[in-house]
């Protein structure tokens, strides 16, 4: 049985220490979860907490099926999944399901996802693949190719959706693998131009796109006193709970703030509030603690990995999560502008969930075959 | 491969990261520990108040879309749950509420702690202009409107209408009623309470932060109230009202049915009440007298109540003894006023000689169908009388509230005594004119008079306009010369001499018909307060215009005594009325 050889090899190495981090964090979500959606009114706890777990199942067997196989697959078939992952962005456009004033969501028989998650992961494959495939500096041509390819275009898809939240991660995730390739200093210079004027410049034209939430959200971050539409009021109660917490925190299932009325979406983008009320600055540094040691975990298979495709894979996989967490508490602190970006494994949300715990799975792949070629 | 340059890009990163967690962990420092007393306190003073906009309900409109209903705003005064100190002499004497059920009130709280507490339902604009100019007196008090209904007829129709009201503690538990607040008023009686999921909407809700006098600060969300969705009811309220007028005072039931369509064009069951006296919760002196009364006002004796048919189930009968041939519409017998059978003698209520079928109908003769009913046997009776619906509650559609009565059609399979008794014949000879064990509702009845006006369409009776219009049409398998002699008989109770029916002859239309009284007790009576008691029931049945029938009416009169003199009248009226609407309209 060849497959339990594999398993035996790599058993060993199997990397028990971020799971058991991953599991960590998202047992506290589903309390976090339980907790936030505390009935008011009526007296029938909603089952999120439910369902977030089953798709923490889920979500465990898709970890194990992106562990067990060599992840050289990936490289082997990355253009294709990524093609996969393009067509899918474009039959969202078209016959996606509208939800929440966005078309993010695809029916699938009785499930419904969003593209835009496994697309996340399917995008990281297909630059690791392309920048391993280059020896030595991004030159200008392959550059423009991929800024094209792989920043631009799955950029404008999401946008379209839209995503505003997703596609400036993807964005800025296709950036920081390209440097980490290194490339031409001329181009780096142009580059470092080009961020700093565009938003200015171009600004003006994304701004025309964005929806009339998304204008409001910058609009009172900027602004906070303007709150056109009481969107401020939301990043003032989001500090209010965080704060009110104090040292220890008001207890499980004690916070006023948790069931919140004030905040709109407190099981997911607003998840941390609720805990930081009920755990206090004891439990909420902890948490951010555990996020610390996975993603210094993450970057440190990326030094540890075997070969050029993994390093890249883990380090964008690595930062794509940081990201969303740095947005999300930035936005929860009440530091950066409201995105609507959920904090990875703690947000009530079965497709991010589920590839959030994929991209984990890819991670611990490449952590276990970093001896490979020692055997 | 760099190898080189990618680990000092991974030392940069790894700076980079633990640079963001350091300034994540001084804003959380400052937000929790620094800050933190001063964001608790805004928590405790983060003063939410989730006031429920009720939803309209959709309108019950009549088969001519007159409104029987209509929303009607009232307003109650409450309090937030935080507020301390209070006056409470004062309010009491500002709400005129008694001082001491309004600490209880306040004691008891709220369900949660964004809700404010009732304090007094039902307040008119006075009230509130009076509780208004005072508010600054009373941190916290509120004024809010809510939503309940007005019965525009009162008592008329009000068991089809029915009333609304609080939820009951069973409706809490149950899962249809999900999502309600404790304040909405929903359906507790007939088309109310049926099509309350219909009726009812969704109620939005508004989620705002008030100041310490209870003023709106900011809206925080809201959800809008969804209406709900209108219902047409079948009946034609002006028919309701001349129905319910006919009766001039009695105790009892009618049904009227469309023949075409099975719709029912009134439904009256007598006494009734008047289902505004029960949305703002009825006073209790009301509410003790309506159960003390032994005329049971709140019965609906329509679906409810089931009698034995007397004499109004000869017609099955006959179709009966006719389609299984056990005679022809030329066979006649003797009738001596009484039939010996075995040790018994079974009584006819007068001698009428030799009669034949036709006339054994229009003069109600006993002895006749004593006999047709021996032939016949029991089991092919209830056949024949559960092809036309007898003894099933017809699923008329207000069923939950009202609990329709199936009655009772007895066979030997399911004789009703506790010891399981054979059954004897002589109880088929009984069962025969409608006594003994057979037991329908009036809407039954209606509904069967239905079925032979229009021969043998098989058609539930609805409440709803429109309400059979999806069913498909089948037809019993009965010979259209029976349904001519029987039908040919029916006419002759009203028109003919000697008819048990004539006092439903009309003038502007030709009624068919067929008297019952239905026994309460056997046996003589000897006081007169007992004779009131246990006086007959008086039935009858009618369809009109004979020929090309549309209308079929069935009454009931409580201990009215002989069907003929005082229910046949009743119909007749209704029938008129009926008439004369559809030619005013």
């Amino acid at each position: 049985m060849w497959f339990l050889q594999i398993n035996r090899k790599y058993l060993k190495q199997f990397d028990w220490y971020m799971l058991s981090l991953l599991l960590a964090i998202s047992i506290i979500g589903v309390m976090t979860i339980y907790s936030a959606t505390r009935p008011v009114i009526t007296t029938v706890q909603p089952n999120y907490y439910i369902k977030q777990m089953v798709w923490m199942l889920l979500g465990l067997a898709a970890l194990l099926a992106a562990a067990i196989y060599d992840y050289s697959w990936l490289r082997n078939s990355a253009y294709l999944l990524y093609s996969m992952g393009l067509v899918m962005l474009v039959l969202v456009l078209f016959a996606g399901r509208r939800g929440m004033g966005a078309q993010r969501w695809l029916e699938l028989g009785p499930v419904s996802f969003q593209p835009s998650e496994l697309f996340r992961i399917l995008l990281i494959i297909g630059i690791s693949k392309y920048l391993s495939t280059i020896k030595g500096a991004l030159t200008k041509w392959p550059f423009f190719i991929s800024l094209m390819l792989f920043g631009l275009l799955p950029f404008v898809l999401i946008l379209k959706q839209p995503h505003l939240g997703t596609g400036l991660v993807l964005l800025s995730t296709f950036f920081f693998l390209v440097i980490a390739k290194k490339i031409e200093k001329k181009i780096l210079v142009t580059l470092i131009v080009v961020t700093l004027v565009v938003p200015t410049v171009a600004g003006k034209l994304v701004w025309r796109h964005l929806k009339d939430y998304q204008k409001n959200r910058i609009v009172a971050f900027i602004e906070p006193e303007a709150d056109p539409k009481g969107i401020g009021y939301q990043i003032e109660q989001s500090k209010i709970a965080i704060g009110s917490g104090q040292v220890l925190g008001r207890g499980y299932l004690k916070g006023t703030q948790g069931p919140l009325r004030f905040l709109p979406e407190k099981h997911t983008d607003f998840i941390y509030c609720v805990f930081a009320e009920e755990w206090g600055f004891v439990g909420s540094a902890a948490i951010v603690a555990l996020y610390l040691l996975l993603f210094l975990r993450g970057i440190s298979t990326a030094l540890k990995s075997k070969d050029e495709f993994g390093r890249y894979l883990a380090l964008g996989l690595t930062f794509m999560l940081f990201l969303y967490f740095f947005i999300n508490m930035g936005m929860v602190l009440g530091m950066m502008p409201v995105v609507g970006v959920p904090i990875p494994f703690m947000s009530y949300g079965g497709t991010t969930l589920v590839t959030n715990y994929i991209a984990i799975g890819i991670l611990i792949n490449i952590r276990m075959r970093r001896l490979a070629l020692c055997y | 491969m760099n190898k080189e340059y990618f680990e000092r890009y991974l030392s940069l990163t790894l700076f980079v990261v633990i640079l963001v967690f350091f300034i994540l962990a001084m804003r959380i420092y400052q937000l929790q520990i620094l800050k933190g007393s001063d964001y608790r306190d805004a928590a405790n003073s983060n003063k939410i108040r989730v006031i429920t906009l009720p939803a309209a309900r959709g309108i019950i409109y009549d088969r001519n879309n007159v409104p029987l209903v209509r929303n009607q705003a009232y307003y109650y005064a409450s309090l937030m749950p935080e507020t301390k100190n209070i006056d409470t002499a004062g309010l009491a004497a500002l709400l005129k509420v008694d001082e001491r059920k309004l600490i209880a009130k306040l004691k008891k709280g709220v369900s949660h702690r964004f809700k404010a507490i009732v304090l007094k339902d039902g307040l008119t604009f006075k009230d509130v202009a009076v509780i208004e100019a005072r508010r600054s007196d009373f941190p916290g008090l509120m004024v809010e409107p809510n939503l309940t209904r007005r019965y525009m007829f009162n008592s008329i129709g009000s068991h089809v209408i029915g009333y609304l009201g609080r939820m009951t503690a069973k409706q809490m538990q149950s899962p249809d009623y999900d999502n309600i607040t404790p304040e909405t008023f929903v359906g507790q009686w007939a088309a109310e309470e049926f099509y309350d999921k219909v009726l009812r909407g969704a109620a939005g809700e508004k989620i705002i932060e008030v100041d310490a006098l209870g003023r709106q600060l900011k809206l925080i969300g809201q959800t809008k109230p969804q209406m709900g969705n209108d219902v047409t009811l079948s009946i034609d309220i002006g028919l309701q009202e001349a129905a319910e007028k006919a009766f001039n005072g009695k105790t009892g039931a009618l049904v009227a049915v469309n023949v075409r369509n099975g719709e029912v064009l009134a439904l009256v069951s007598l006494p009734t009440f008047d289902p505004n006296d029960f949305v703002m919760g009825i006073e209790t002196d009301k509410w003790n007298a309506m159960n003390k009364d032994k005329r049971h006002p709140l019965l609906n004796r329509a679906l409810q109540s089931s009698y034995p048919p007397g004499s109004v189930f000869k017609p099955v009968v006959a179709i009966a003894a006719l389609e299984e041939g056990i005679i022809d519409e030329y066979s006649s017998t003797q009738c001596n006023g009484v039939l010996e059978y075995g040790k018994h003698s079974f009584g006819c209520w007068k001698s009428h000689g030799s009669v034949s079928f036709h006339r054994a109908i229009v003069e109600s003769c006993d002895v006749f169908f004593y006999e047709i009913g021996r032939k016949l046997g029991i089991e092919r009776i209830e056949k024949y009388a559960r092809l036309f619906g007898l003894g099933k509650s017809t699923g008329i559609g207000l069923r939950r509230g009202v609990d329709e009565k199936d009655g009772v059609m007895p066979s030997t399979r399911r004789k009703r005594r506790p010891s399981k008794k054979q059954w004897f014949l002589g109880e088929t000879l009984n069962a025969a004119i409608g006594q003994g064990f057979v037991s329908v509702t009036p809407a039954q009845v209606a509904q069967m008079t239905a079925m032979i006006a229009n021969e043998g369409i098989i058609m539930p009776i609805t409440l709803l306009k429109d309400g059979n219009i999806d069913n498909p049409r089948k037809k019993l398998d009965i010979r259209p010369e029976t349904f001519d002699a029987v039908k040919s008989a029916l006419h002759g109770v009203v028109n003919e001499a000697g008819g048990t029916g004539k006092e439903a002859r009309s003038n502007i239309v030709q009624i068919s018909g067929k008297t019952g009284t239905a026994q309460v007790i056997a046996g003589r009576l000897k006081s007169e307060e007992q004779k009131q008691r246990y006086r007959d029931h008086a039935w009858f049945i009618a369809y009109a215009p004979s020929a090309k029938p549309e209308i079929a009416v069935a009454v009931i009169v409580e201990h009215g005594g002989h069907g003929g003199s005082v229910a046949a009248p009743i119909a007749k009226e209704v029938i008129e009325a009926y008439l004369q609407g559809k030619a005013g309209n």
